[in-house]
């Protein structure tokens, strides 16, 4: 009880300071783009993405993506080494309660039309709102739609793993690549094209389809892993 | 001007969370509403009153988006917060085959 | 008038909010923080951002959710006090 009071009193303060500050001196809704100036103004000139956040986060920003491909991969290896050795890999025995034949048949006929929306959405991303993450999650989440709809459905898993490496290294070669090409890491290698084709905007497209596939390899693979625990 | 009490109030749960409760899944609950919390004040700080999305096609003139900055920045903190909280969870789950309690109590105690 | 429909979406989120915290059942409290995700996504879209708030639709709310409920049903349902 005390313990429970002296803390609703230091979350109320730490509120309060937060909400008064920010309401006083930050104003909603001012210009506050000094750094981001170039981005907006050269952006479409220097890329040819339309997208102006997939310019950023692939092109000017590109070595923090390789960073943060980095620590979902790190993350991935990390669950599949604490849950080693923790249960029967083959999930073969019967659920106490099953899904009814129309959910079964149903998530059958809608799993292909998921994964083309989710390789639509990350071969499109520098047209439309999406990219690589989004679509990986979006292939993701259909592969769950399997699992949950059958208890008998697993994925093989050495499979998604070596999609997995394949699909991280040609990241790592299309940057080398660029290092041989023209001396600076993750360079822009290809012709620009014209902005609002499908074919342009250089190594993006390459990039994130690389990134959506892997991202979809592996969250489907952690699923997998936390799934294959016995109770 | 009301986004930044909402996330100012999402950080404060996620604080509490992690305060005040013992059950360890409740506490992965609270860093879950932190990064939540986090992410709707960056983006709110980029808004630009009478702006529109950052995509440059049909018209758009450069004069007229948001700032891009602030989202690519919390498409990465997104991707990063479910990761942590993927891991956080199958210890969470190894911790429980080990001390069958899940009372953070219980399981500060270090035994032989 | 966009402004209003963000001021009653963020009441509701505060109150899912506080309900995921109270809560003794964990299953419930999961759906709270998955109903308080969808909100934030749709906020994100009202502030402009259509690549965020399809990043958090389908990360948030949607694999973190369904890691959350495998973790559920290996450990306990409920919450002792």
């Amino acid at each position: 009880m005390i313990k429970k009071s002296i803390s609703f009193i230091l979350i109320a303060i730490v509120f309060l300071a937060l909400f008064l500050t920010l309401a006083n001196d930050v104003p909603f809704g001012a210009n506050r783009t000094v750094v981001s100036a170039k981005y907006i103004y050269d952006g479409v000139q220097d890329t040819g993405a339309a997208n102006l956040v997939t310019a950023i986060v692939v092109n000017y920003r590109g070595f923090d993506t390789l960073g943060e491909v980095t620590v979902l991969f790190v993350a991935a290896t990390g669950i599949g080494a604490v849950l080693y050795n923790m249960g029967n890999p083959v999930r073969k025995k019967r659920e106490k309660t099953e899904a009814s034949l129309i959910v079964k048949t149903g998530s059958k006929v809608l799993f292909p039309i998921m994964l083309i929306f989710g390789a639509y959405v990350f071969i499109h991303g520098h047209l439309t709102p999406g990219g690589g993450f989004q679509g990986g999650a979006i292939i993701a989440t259909a592969f769950l739609f399997r699992y949950v709809s059958d208890t008998r459905y697993s994925i093989d898993h050495k499979k998604f793993t070596a999609t997995e490496s394949v699909v991280g290294m040609t990241f790592a070669m299309v940057g080398i690549l660029g290092l041989l090409l023209t001396g600076y890491f993750l360079y822009n290698f290809l012709p620009n094209g014209s902005p609002g084709e499908l074919l342009s905007a250089g190594i993006i497209p390459i990039i994130y389809i690389a990134i959506g596939i892997k991202v979809g390899a592996e969250l489907t693979g952690i699923v997998d892993n936390m799934m294959g625990v016995e109770q | 001007m009301i986004f930044y009490m909402a996330s100012a109030f999402l950080i404060a749960i996620g604080l509490y969370a992690l305060m005040a409760k013992k059950n360890l899944i409740k506490m992965i609950l609270g860093i879950t509403f932190l990064d939540s919390g986090v992410n709707l004040l960056l983006i709110s700080l980029g808004y630009i009153n009478g702006g529109t999305a950052p995509i440059l096609l049909n018209g758009v003139k450069p004069g007229e988006v948001v700032d891009p900055l602030p989202q690519a920045l919390v498409l990465t903190n997104i991707v990063i917060g479910v990761s942590v909280t993927a891991l956080a969870l199958s210890v969470v789950i190894r911790v429980y085959k080990h001390y069958k309690t899940l009372n953070s109590d219980k399981v500060r105690d270090m035994k032989w | 008038m966009i402004w209003l429909a963000a001021t009653f979406l963020i009441l509701i989120m505060m109150l899912f909010a506080i309900y995921a915290i109270h809560t003794n059942d964990l299953l419930y409290a999961v759906v709270a923080a998955m109903a308080v995700s969808l909100i934030v996504s749709i906020l994100f879209y009202i502030l402009q951002a259509p690549d965020v708030a399809m990043a958090e639709a389908a990360i948030g709310a949607g694999i973190s959710t369904a890691v959350f409920v495998i973790a559920i049903k290996k450990t306990e349902r409920y919450e002792h006090d």
